[in-house]
């Protein structure tokens, strides 16, 4: 198959709920066989963009389009996308083989024929041992993979993915999301994940869409959108930045990035106000001009060759390159 | 700590007498009144308390018990066809096709219009309906629809089963709404991403997923259904029988062993059926 011809775009993609509007024209191409993670805060409209491309929200304009066609007038099933549910919505009353293959059973396959390929699917999640269990008997990370099973046997070209490590606990967590990177690689499809954890955007995408507002306020590889937040609200939203208005106006500059000095010697002044010591690192909480809190995050040994306390005044510096103009 | 321990038993006994004593001296005392006497001897003038097995050898020997076990049945599933029918397809559309609540409740609330007046009242008023000159028949006459009033459309098993259905579609609609309320509703949107139609849906989803209220509801009509005596004479005018009317003809008699004996058997009838009922779906989850 031509790669390039599974591409998924949103064309001026909107909803409207009433009189508010949940996504506002948004465009955006998705590079074919990508981890992309869809980032925002709750209310952002990034599960309502999940949702219409998944179909189970109508488009109130604008079209999405998947391997060249308007997929958005079409029903859930033939749009060529499968959706991972964020409770994951197992169906309680079938066995997870039955849940897994459900979807063969809507579309008239024989059930010796559809045990076969959804055990084979079982198999690729790992979970064959429990395939006469019900969802209720199994953890919530095995009923995760039952669902991305599940989701998986329709043969998709994108696989939608709606917060689907938030009910999970911190530990597993982490595995998960490392097993989610290896299907994607292996499959070589477009997963395309919501999440309001910038640190799982960061850990598992290719590329991230951040989203605030019912619009995508910046778009592009994981570490671009760390390393050079193009607003406030990303830069502040990604984390680890300070946002200091300058004369020449507002820039972005990650904490670890910024360094202290003798007074007078930095490109700002500031006076500490508190040092946390954490772990690897120090962090100085500093006071500049203006009433802004800047921070500074120092290699601990750097820190206690030349320790501050609290109250001292300081001066901090930094990279020209790591200076980020902000537009908004 | 053992003191706590049996004072909290303590305090769980108290908290349940009141109840164990309503249902002791009003359900389980009577029952065992009725067994005692059921097995007494009768004749046409006194009652002796003895320990035959008279009464219940005339039952099971006199054919017509079994016609009248059999209607009997014939009413229950009759009946539990139309309101699973009419009370699975109103709650259906209440859970699944009105989204705001407001419109549920009101659409609700409406179902329990007819439970405002009292079962005999909105039984007697099918009669004037029905009846030979009733409205229907008139009406159905005037449309010329048909030549002559249709006789069967009052005191018959017709008229019988529209007022069990009219009475009781209410106790399969409550039961069977509450288990489809609590349908998560990304299990629909997670089927429809499987490819599942409507019909599919409903087939594989929301009907397996409600058994547990339709068992509720099958419960309470066949329960109702099978002890009514009043409906069945009122809407027969007296032209067929069911149990509870074989019942109340041997107390009008003072035959109290006889009657007896069939409450004993009635009893057990519902309690087998059930059984079998239960063995098909764990309510337990819904209590």
């Amino acid at each position: 198959m031509n790669a390039a011809k599974q591409d998924l775009e949103l064309v001026s993609l909107t909803k409207r709920y009433g009189d508010t509007v949940a996504v506002d024209t948004i465009s955006h191409h998705f590079k074919p066989a990508s981890y992309t993670c869809l980032l925002g805060p709750s209310g952002c409209g990034k599960s309502s963009t999940l949702r219409m491309i998944a179909g189970h929200e109508t488009v109130s304009e604008g079209s999405i389009l998947l391997a060249g066609r308007d997929i958005s007038p079409l029903p859930p099933a033939q749009r060529g996308t499968a959706m991972m549910f964020q409770n994951y919505a197992l169906f309680p009353h079938l066995s997870v083989l039955d849940n897994v293959a459900f979807s063969l059973k809507m579309k008239g396959v024989d059930k010796s024929e559809r045990d076969k390929k959804a055990g084979e699917m079982l198999e690729l999640v790992d979970l064959t041992a429990l395939k006469d269990r019900r969802p209720a008997q199994l953890s919530g990370g095995q009923q995760q993979r039952v669902a991305l099973a599940r989701a998986l046997i329709t043969r998709p070209q994108v696989l939608l993915l709606d917060e689907p490590l938030s009910a999970l606990d911190p530990f597993l967590r982490i595995r998960m999301r490392s097993e989610l990177r290896k299907l994607q690689k292996e499959l070589g499809i477009s997963f395309l994940h919501v999440t309001h954890g910038q640190d799982e955007a960061l850990a598992l995408a290719d590329e991230v869409v951040v989203m605030n507002n019912a619009v995508i306020e910046q778009a592009g590889p994981a570490r671009e959108v760390f390393n050079a937040p193009r607003t406030k609200f990303v830069a502040q939203f990604m984390g680890g930045h300070n946002v200091i208005s300058l004369p020449e106006g507002q820039v972005a500059i990650r904490s670890d990035a910024v360094a202290p000095t003798e007074a007078g010697q930095g490109r700002i002044e500031a006076s500490v106000v508190a040092v946390e010591y954490q772990g690897t690192h120090v962090s100085i909480l500093t006071r500049a001009q203006g009433d802004q809190e800047v921070t500074a995050v120092v290699p601990d040994a750097d820190f206690y060759a030349s320790p501050h306390n609290p109250g001292d005044l300081i001066g901090l510096t930094w990279d020209q390159t790591n200076q980020h103009h902000l537009t908004a | 700590m053992q003191n706590l321990r049996e004072s909290k038993s303590l305090i769980g006994w108290l908290m349940v007498s009141p109840l164990a004593l309503v249902l002791g001296v009003f359900l389980v005392l009577p029952i065992i009144m009725i067994t005692i006497v059921s097995f007494w001897q009768a004749t046409e003038f006194s009652i002796i308390p003895a320990f035959e097995f008279d009464n219940y050898e005339f039952l099971f020997g006199s054919p017509v018990t079994y016609t009248v076990f059999l209607n009997t049945f014939k009413y229950a599933i009759i009946t539990w066809v139309f309101t699973f029918l009419i009370g699975f397809t109103v709650a259906y559309y209440l859970a699944f096709h009105i989204h705001s609540l407001t419109w549920q409740v009101a659409l609700f609330l409406l179902c329990t219009i007819p439970f405002w007046t009292s079962n005999i009242i909105r039984m007697i008023s099918w009669i004037p309906f029905l009846g030979r000159n009733g409205i229907a028949n008139t009406t159905l006459i005037s449309w010329g629809v048909i030549d002559e009033p249709l006789e069967w459309l009052l005191f018959s098993d017709f008229s019988v089963v529209l007022a069990f259905v009219h009475l009781y579609t209410l106790f399969m609609v409550v039961p069977i709404f509450n288990t489809m309320m609590r349908i998560d509703k990304s299990l629909i949107e997670a089927a429809r991403d499987g490819g599942a139609n409507g019909a599919q849906i409903l087939w594989n989803v929301i009907l397996p997923l409600t058994k547990p209220g339709i068992m509720i509801g099958t419960i309470f009509v066949v329960t109702l259904v099978m002890g009514d005596f009043f409906t069945v004479r009122i809407m027969s005018g007296s032209q067929s029988a069911n149990v509870g009317r074989l019942i109340s003809n041997d107390i009008a008699l003072l035959q109290y062993p006889s009657a007896s004996a069939t409450a004993i058997v009635l009893l057990l009838t519902v309690l087998i059926v059930i059984g079998i009922l239960l063995r098909f779906v764990d309510i337990r989850k819904e209590l």
